[in-house]
């Protein structure tokens, strides 16, 4: 036993605690870094010791995070969610944790209603609104069917979904197509510009999408690498979630050529196809989370991992689910994002924090690669410095840096992975998510876009599990 | 209502420019945007549309006031947002590393970390360094020893040592660490359970011309049933590897006999030879082992440095008044001094009857070690905080009872910078109030920041008699109560 060298010549000392011990060390002339230990953020001691103390975590925790930075996304196919997942009639999926229509939120509940009127199972408003709440329609959450879908979420059986493969696991993930900005169905509107969008949606632009994805492998090119388009981004000012135009840009050139070989279509559908691509700066971001939920289910089911595979919002709740403790939800409510509203909207208008999107700050950019697009972090006025800052704590809460989505602000250094419940616990610093923000009242749309943390009590729930599953392990 | 072109600023500098502009006074509404479909449709939600056509190039700037010079003002506003640069982008701000994890992943090359934070949070520090394939010394108390097993276990498993818990003492290739004493470098290795047992031994040693490799404190339970040894082993085992150790002492209290025997056994394993300074009723001496270990060295014993007392004669019938701030010191006063002396009542005791409870102030043969965690809560240890020994000893000489007074004084890192300066007014305070034998074992070398010789010349010219040895002081205080050790 050599202890690491440690006989061998003087070492460095690294202290938490009192400093008595580090002044007097310094006068040695030794090497001491002090820590700037807090008593934990939340957590009963014995749990966090338990935790501690698990002679399975830290082998759980490489392995949960091995497997998501591992994890590949392969843009397979375009399909309709009934085809895909097999989507019931009546049956609509939602961002989140379960929810029912008595405890859904204005803009979920516009969702809910928008997809009820575009699938004609009401004939308007109010008879959607007899059937969501006569529970005539079956809600279920995205996460149970390996689909995420961004702010409502809303999915029905007729709606086109991204399907997305990681070719190292052999996992599958599915999200539904980007509508764009303002007055869309994600954001709780459902009037007839929605209604109109969507038809186009899933008359034109799926159709075309399909045959572009279908004839672009066909004809025996790869398919598309969205994890490398993702990777890509972040060295061109987008952190994934809350900013997507490079990364937008960049799938509208792969995917351009194959679109315009689609044969059959009028040429004025091609053109209404690209250009919808090309006028929406988010078009990427539902190829990007389900690239992180490829990513994240492949961490699924690793007992004694501390490491979160969920964190995702309904609007009224905010749920996460950890590697170790499988599909439970561990749920509180929902904080109301801080930031920065388009027009005359403010603080008032804006609905708690909703959609699966807080999947990229799981995996490990959005808010956590806040250091790459130092334009977001102005949404709650917060300048360069403060984007570094917030990336630079995030590090403190992961287990591990992500070679493949590096900063190039912070001397390329990988992004902060996996999030661990227990350092969350220990920091007190809870993850860091960008957002947009839906309004309030259903029907509103966009009323902004900011930053919000999860609440901590679902951590807390996550922390007693964790101990709870360690001592009966 | 203004139409730019040749302005471009991005959507999120733009919502802040709206945001700051219509905090003004006499504003009611603003919307500075890029001339998108969207845009304008917010604009005219806010009832300001523009009356000419846009472009989405061009930059919208409504605003709504409620007179001319408000909306001037808003408007020179926007100008000013639009022109205002923001402060140097910089570097990050230092963010703070809270953990041990946060503070190890920063470092290369060899390490030790070092944990005091509550006791009940200290173990997930330590299993931090562990992880990081560092060992660790736990200053911490209060850790459950249910903790420290595992602690040790998997410090093991991972090839490092955890050096307590309630580890106050420790000399790593050099570096000393806690509450240790300046001594030279050289062959001898120590694992101790002890802190004040090896601060004993390695002055003692270094008195003698003899230096110590490393002192590697394992926590004063380590020896105990339920620990077995743990970190004893280990240390051992990794001393046994070290090129610069030829020679090995073991010290601690009195351990549980079982854990003794396997130690013993696995030191027999070992090349390096180990001598046993573990205190016990046969072996209560640690002059006596260091004595031990320099004759196998083949060096001499040299004369131990004291400072003797005035010429005070017996006091027969008086009590022993042991007031101690280092545990194992306390111990093995209390053993030398039981053949002679009978029962020795203790808050710390030999044996369980004798355990003084909460009254400091009994009468009759005393020994307290007021370092002991039941009254370090909420203060800190005697040989930094001198207020509770001081008060005691103040007590003592109000009492009237007959008595020889011992007490230790412990020098080197960590401890009170000079403890002469606040004892001895203390000291002569008592002894005008009543005729107390006053008997010191000062605990450390010349080249400590205090200087043995130093404090040894102050307390002496207080009226103390003076020892380097706590053996030595203990016969010496039998002596002055007429006992024979």
């Amino acid at each position: 036993m050599t202890l690491g060298g440690l006989l061998s010549a003087p070492p460095a000392i690294v202290a938490a605690g009192v400093d008595v011990f580090s002044d007097a060390l310094r006068a040695q002339g030794a090497d001491v870094h002090d820590v700037d230990w807090r008593p934990p953020g939340f957590g009963d001691p014995a749990d966090l010791a338990a935790l501690a103390l698990d002679p399975r975590r830290n082998a759980a925790n490489r392995v949960a995070v091995e497997r998501i930075m591992s994890a590949g996304s392969q843009l397979v196919d375009v399909r309709p969610a009934r085809e895909v997942i097999g989507l019931q009639d009546r049956t609509l999926l939602h961002s989140g944790p379960p929810l029912t229509w008595e405890t859904a939120s204005g803009p979920m509940r516009g969702a809910l209603i928008g997809a009820c009127l575009f699938e004609g199972w009401a004939t308007d408003v109010e008879d959607a609104e007899r059937i969501l709440a006569a529970g005539e329609i079956t809600l279920d959450p995205c996460h149970h069917h390996r689909t995420v879908g961004p702010m409502a979420g809303v999915t029905s059986p007729s709606m086109w979904m991204w399907c997305l493969k990681d070719p190292v696991h052999g996992g599958q993930a599915f999200c539904n197509l980007n509508e764009g900005l303002g007055k869309v169905l994600r954001m709780g509107a459902f009037n007839d510009e929605v209604q109109t969008r969507l038809a186009w949606m899933r008359d034109v632009l799926g159709p075309v999408l399909q045959k572009a994805v279908r004839g672009s492998i066909d004809a025996g090119n790869d398919p598309l690498d969205v994890k490398s388009v993702l990777a890509q981004m972040l060295q061109m000012g987008d952190e994934g979630h809350n900013r997507n135009r490079a990364g937008s840009l960049m799938t509208l050139r792969e995917l351009s050529p194959s679109i315009v070989a689609v044969e059959g279509v009028p040429s004025s559908d091609i053109a209404a196809v690209l250009a919808f691509i090309g006028g929406n700066e988010h078009f990427f971001l539902n190829l990007g989370m389900p690239t992180a939920k490829l990513a994240l289910d492949a961490a699924r089911g690793i007992p004694g991992s501390s490491m979160l595979t969920v964190m995702s919002r309904n609007g009224t709740e905010f749920g996460i689910q950890t590697a170790g403790t499988g599909d439970r939800w561990f749920t509180g409510p929902a904080n109301t994002p801080v930031g920065l509203f388009l027009g005359d909207y403010g603080p008032d208008d804006a609905n708690p924090d909703i959609g699966d999107s807080a999947i990229m700050e799981t995996y490990g950019i959005g808010g956590f690669a806040m250091a790459a697009a130092p334009a977001i972090v102005r949404f709650v006025g917060g300048t360069v410095p403060d984007a570094l800052a917030t990336t630079e704590r995030m590090y403190q809460v992961t287990l591990a840096e992500n070679p493949a989505m590096a900063i190039p602000i912070m001397g390329f250094r990988g992004s902060p992975t996996g999030i661990d419940v227990l350092k969350v616990a220990r920091t007190g610093w809870l993850p860091q998510i960008n957002t947009g923000m839906a309004g309030r009242v259903a029907g509103t749309g966009q009323v902004g876009a900011g930053l919000v943390q999860p609440p901590q009590v679902c951590f807390e729930q996550a922390l007693v599990a964790l101990a709870e599953e360690t001592r009966t392990a | 209502m203004a139409l730019r072109s040749g302005v471009y600023a991005d959507s999120v500098k733009l919502m802040q420019v709206s945001r700051d502009v219509a905090a003004a006074d006499g504003v009611t509404a603003v919307l500075v945007a890029m001339a998108t479909p969207l845009n304008l449709e917010l604009a005219a939600n806010m009832g300001l549309s523009p009356d000419e056509p846009t472009s989405p190039e061009q930059l919208l700037i409504a605003v709504r006031a409620e007179d001319d010079a408000a909306l001037a003002g808003a408007l020179a506003a926007v100008d000013a947002a639009l022109a205002a640069r923001e402060r140097s982008a910089g570097s990050a701000q230092a963010i703070p590393q809270r953990t041990i994890g946060a503070g190890l992943g920063e470092l290369e090359g060899s390490a030790l970390a070092i944990v005091s934070v509550p006791g009940q949070y200290a173990v997930a520090e330590a299993a931090d360094a562990i992880a990081a394939g560092r060992s660790v010394l736990v200053f911490s108390d209060g850790v459950p020893v249910e903790h420290e097993v595992a602690l040790k276990r998997a410090a093991h498993d991972a090839g490092v040592l955890v050096m307590g818990p309630d580890c106050g003492t420790a000399i790593v290739s050099g570096v000393a660490l806690g509450f240790a004493n300046v001594v030279r470098p050289g062959p001898v290795g120590l694992v101790a359970a002890s802190g004040t047992g090896a601060q004993q031994i390695s002055c003692l040693l270094d008195m003698a011309g003899v230096g110590v490799s490393h002192v590697l404190g394992v926590g004063g339970r380590d020896l105990k049933e339920e620990v077995g040894g743990l970190a004893t082993l280990d240390a051992l085992a990794a001393l046994d590897a070290d090129e610069a150790t030829e020679r090995v002492l073991l010290v601690s209290k009195p351990p549980a006999a079982s854990v003794a025997a396997a130690v013993e056994e696995f030191a027999g394993g070992l090349s390096v030879p180990v001598r046993s300074a573990v205190l016990s009723p046969e072996t209560p001496d640690l002059t006596a082992a260091v004595e031990g270990l320099l004759a196998d060295m083949g060096h001499d014993v040299p004369v131990w440095p004291s400072r003797p007392g005035p010429a005070e004669s017996a006091v027969p019938g008086a009590v022993l008044k042991g007031l101690y701030s280092g545990g194992t010191l306390a111990d093995e006063t209390m053993l030398l001094a039981a053949p002679a002396l009978g029962d020795i009542r203790s808050n710390t005791p030999l044996e369980p009857e004798l355990d003084l409870g909460t009254d400091l102030s009994a009468s009759g043969h005393v020994v307290i070690d007021f370092g002991d965690d039941a009254l370090t809560v909420g203060r800190a240890h005697p040989m930094i905080d001198p207020t509770l020994r001081l008060e005691a000893l103040d007590a003592l000489a109000r009492s009237g009872e007959p008595a020889v007074l011992l007490m230790d004084v412990v020098l080197g890192y960590g401890a009170d910078p000079d403890p002469a300066g606040a004892l001895v007014p203390a000291l002569t305070a008592a002894r005008e109030q009543a005729a107390l034998p006053v008997v010191i074992a000062l605990i450390g070398t010349e080249g400590d920041p205090q200087g043995w010789s130093r404090q040894a010349d102050a307390l002496a010219a207080a009226g103390a008699a003076v020892f380097s040895s706590n053996a030595a002081a203990t016969r010496y205080a039998l002596d002055l109560l007429g006992a024979v050790a």
